[in-house]
């Protein structure tokens, strides 16, 4: 099975549908995002389990992922 | 007598986290970082919290006040409903923030913002066991609140009143129960409105108390944090200093000895 499609897949980033490339790790992922503004102090969960930052750069996407990208805010 | 014999001092543990005030700062409702900045200081809190929320731009961080304010951060699972959506956030808040401690609430619904017992009790079990220090947000319920030490939180922290109420210890029966048999911290966590009720708290023998709403949304923040960081360092104080008996009649404090006799008619 080829897997040099550029067939952007879909993916649901904080519950909005988000096309991204083929092949796309986590990481890039939150690049696509968050372009060049900082994402220190983000938290990535992909498909309801944590993604630690140290393993964004191995972590494919897959098609149709959920993805919850959050930081700290005011609350509490 | 010095600071670590004097119980009155004596800093307040909770997991590894050791904190010289009983005074907790919950940030929701907060204008702006200016204003974040002046209560905490004028609060003297060692601890606040925040929640987690879906991001998709670098905000100025709230981070940055608390850690240029030198306190500690104490993650929640605010509006979670299910043991599952609560773990899952605080799993995130532990690798967004670097800290195992959770402030764990898991609630029924959005009207009265109660703890849900079965789902808080639940995702407490499980993040004991994935490690996290577990401080839950729970009902001012004897019988629950020993059920979440048994399975292993650091803290219990009952209601006083629903979230945002103000309405001060409703209970304080229960809540003086709990403190009778706890084996953890016990942190009235919700329902304060006046510095009174936070003192009453801690004259009750609570070990501290968690605030938010009263402080955040009061006409001048900074002044009502200040009166809140003395009330409760009031109410631990007098809580190891002895209160009195209630008695039913008056007992003069005046000695009769020494008296000048009434005049004769």
């Amino acid at each position: 099975m080829s897997t040099g499609s550029q067939t952007p897949r879909q993916v649901t980033v904080n519950g909005v549908t988000t096309a991204l490339a083929a092949g796309s790790s986590v990481a890039d992922l939150v690049a696509t995002i968050f372009g060049s503004r900082s994402s220190d102090g983000v938290a990535v969960a992909l498909n309801g389990a944590v993604v630690p930052r140290s393993r964004w750069a191995q972590t494919p996407v897959p098609d149709d992922a959920l993805v919850e990208l959050v930081t700290a805010t005011q609350g509490g | 007598m010095n600071a670590t014999n004097d119980p009155a001092t004596a800093p307040l543990r909770i997991g590894d986290l050791e904190l010289h005030s009983r005074l907790i700062l919950g940030t929701g409702g907060v204008s702006n970082h200016e204003v974040l900045a002046g209560i905490i200081e004028a609060s003297g809190t060692g601890l606040v919290t925040v929640a987690m929320r879906r991001t998709s731009a670098a905000d100025p961080s709230i981070m940055d006040v608390i850690r240029a304010s030198g306190v500690a951060v104490l993650p929640n699972t605010a509006g979670c409903k299910t043991a599952r959506d609560a773990v899952l956030t605080a799993q995130l808040a532990r690798e967004a923030l670097g800290t195992s401690l959770v402030k764990l609430e898991v609630i029924a619904d959005d009207t009265t913002l109660l703890p849900d017992p079965v789902e808080l009790l639940a995702a407490a079990e499980q993040l004991v066991a994935d490690g996290f220090t577990v401080l839950p947000y729970t009902n001012d319920d004897p019988v629950l609140a020993r059920r979440l030490q048994v399975v292993g939180c650091a803290a219990v922290m009952p209601l006083a009143a629903p979230i945002g109420t103000g309405l001060g210890i409703r209970n304080p029966h229960a809540l003086s129960m709990i403190v009778d048999e706890a084996t953890v911290p016990v942190i009235v966590d919700a329902g304060i409105g006046a510095p009174s009720h936070a003192a009453l708290a801690m004259e009750l023998g609570c070990d501290a108390v968690l605030l938010a709403t009263a402080v955040t949304r009061a006409d001048a923040p900074v002044s009502m944090a200040r009166a809140f960081r003395d009330a409760v360092s009031a109410g631990h104080l007098a809580a190891r200093a002895g209160m009195i008996e209630r008695r039913y009649l008056a007992r003069a404090s005046t000695p009769t000895a020494g008296l000048i006799p009434p005049a004769a008619p």
